[in-house]
């Protein structure tokens, strides 16, 4: 049990959740993550890392336990896909929080998010006019414009080429620094979850429960970081957790 | 600028020389086989009448693709919020759609009378066209991104807000797909109704044709039936143009 200490942003306290199928998919987890740290969860395939992202953001509900994050704004959500809508342009993609909770200045804050994002002057174009990574920073601005506290990121980057995900993953992480933002990522790459991790979790298979909770040095992240020792250590410690969690 | 292909002006230049040639070579009877001259000049001068009748069904049919247009949507999305609503009568459209507006004309005038041919043929036409409107808008409204709804749903988004910012920019293509099949069925729609109407009250273009008919005035048949021809491609192209437009 995590005592909410006041400086968690995203929290979970015992919190499980079934189908009602009865399908038991994940839980009881614990699990806490402050302003300015990111978190990176690594687990086998179905074992509830996207229903443990969606139990905080609020789309599903409990079954038991509690789980919250900050002030119960949306946080920010980056999916899988970018999931933009392809009839309007840049800008009112990522305005589109802001109309919808009937907030003013929506377009001043998307300006300023897209700056946040590197696209300021692609602002009038259409989404179908943009490449998969571009496309992901759009959904990245779009999920910064309402300045949440948290970002959820659920298997972002997967799909995009490895040099265009090395520039997203520093995104990321600058983004996390300058906005003290609370960053849970969700991954499928050891090498990402270290790289953008200030501790790596690993799931055990459905009921998807914390495995191995693994703190990566804080040292400073680019090229050099994946020869440095703290890199090789940590990315080491998740993999034979990983190898443990699916043998489990 | 693209230059425009000539090869369809050659066809049908062709084609009506050599209509004219056969026509005049084999001196077949007016009354069966006008050659394009005939209908030209019928064209010309019968022109104070067939073109008032042509506005006549023209605005017969656009009235009812109004119809059609408010009936379809606004039963599509009825059905799309009231889902029971939905499967309980949507297979009743589809025998509404399979059953041949010649065959329910009749039914429909003695409901409304046959003083008011006008209001019957507004009806007919307009059951005509609602389908397609009905079946393009509901597609369209199913076709909703499941991670744009996740998206609205996450940020708690009001129903009019989802109407207005997802589900009618989802479904405006398809629905104005719809839209084109729609205009053309009630132009058919009209003309057959008038047919069955078999009243000159409208005065419409298929009333001309019965009354050219009757007279054996085989080229204003002919000439009305080019207006109608008009009328389509017009309708058709200016519908297919605004598609293309908010594609």
């Amino acid at each position: 049990m995590t005592a909410f200490d006041g400086e968690s942003v995203l929290f979970a306290d015992t919190l499980t959740v079934s189908y009602p199928s009865g399908l038991h998919a994940l839980g009881p987890i614990d699990l806490s993550v402050k302003a300015g740290e990111c978190v990176s969860i690594l687990g086998p395939s179905g074992c509830g890392k996207s229903t443990l992202l969606a139990s905080l953001t609020g789309l599903l509900r409990p079954t038991s336990g509690s789980a919250r994050c900050g002030d119960g704004e949306p946080p920010g959500v980056v999916f899988q896909e970018p999931t933009l809508m392809p009839w309007a342009s840049v800008a009112e993609n990522v305005a589109l929080p802001l109309k919808l909770a009937g907030r003013a200045g929506s377009e001043a804050a998307a300006r300023a998010a897209l700056t946040l994002a590197g696209l300021e002057e692609f602002d009038a174009v259409r989404p179908a006019g943009l490449s998969g990574g571009m496309r992901m920073r759009v959904s990245l601005a779009r999920a910064l414009v309402g300045s949440p506290k948290a970002l959820l990121l659920d298997e972002p980057f997967a799909a995009i080429d490895e040099l265009g995900r090395r520039s997203l993953d520093d995104l990321v992480l600058r983004l996390k620094a300058e906005l003290k933002l609370a960053v849970l990522f969700v991954t499928h790459s050891v090498e990402e979850a270290v790289y953008l991790g200030d501790r790596v979790i690993i799931m055990t298979p459905r009921p998807g429960r914390i495995q191995a909770d693994i703190a990566v040095p804080n040292e400073p992240r680019g090229d050099g970081f994946f020869t440095s020792r703290a890199f090789v250590d940590s990315a080491a410690e998740a993999r034979s957790a990983l190898a443990l969690s699916k043998a489990a | 600028m693209r230059t425009p292909d000539i090869a369809p002006l050659i066809g049908g230049i062709v084609m009506l020389a050599v209509w004219e040639l056969a026509v005049r070579l084999t001196g077949v009877a007016t009354y069966l086989l006008p050659a394009p001259t005939a209908i030209a000049n019928a064209l010309i001068s019968g022109a104070p009448v067939l073109i008032p009748s042509a506005v006549v069904t023209l605005g017969l049919a656009l009235q009812a693709l109004l119809f059609a247009l408010l009936l379809g949507v606004g039963l599509a999305v009825l059905f799309s919020r009231v889902t029971w609503l939905g499967r309980a009568l949507g297979p009743y459209a589809l025998v509404l759609q399979a059953t041949p507006v010649v065959a329910i004309a009749p039914l429909v005038i003695i409901w409304t009378g046959v003083e008011n041919p006008r209001t019957a043929i507004l009806i007919l036409a307009t059951i005509v066209a609602f389908f397609p409107v009905l079946a393009n808008a509901t597609a369209g409204l199913a076709a909703i991104d499941p991670g744009l709804d996740r998206l609205f749903r996450l940020h708690r988004a009001k129903p009019l807000d989802r109407f207005l910012r997802l589900e009618v920019p989802t479904a405006a293509p398809y629905l104005l797909a719809g839209i084109e099949t729609a205009a053309g069925l009630a132009l058919v729609g009209a003309v057959v109704a008038e047919f069955v109407a078999g009243t000159g009250a409208t005065g419409g273009l298929a009333w001309r044709i019965v009354e050219a008919g009757n007279r054996l005035e085989t080229p204003t048949m002919f000439a009305a039936l080019i207006l109608l021809a008009i009328m389509g491609v017009v309708l058709a192209t200016s519908i297919g143009w605004a598609r293309k437009k908010f594609a």
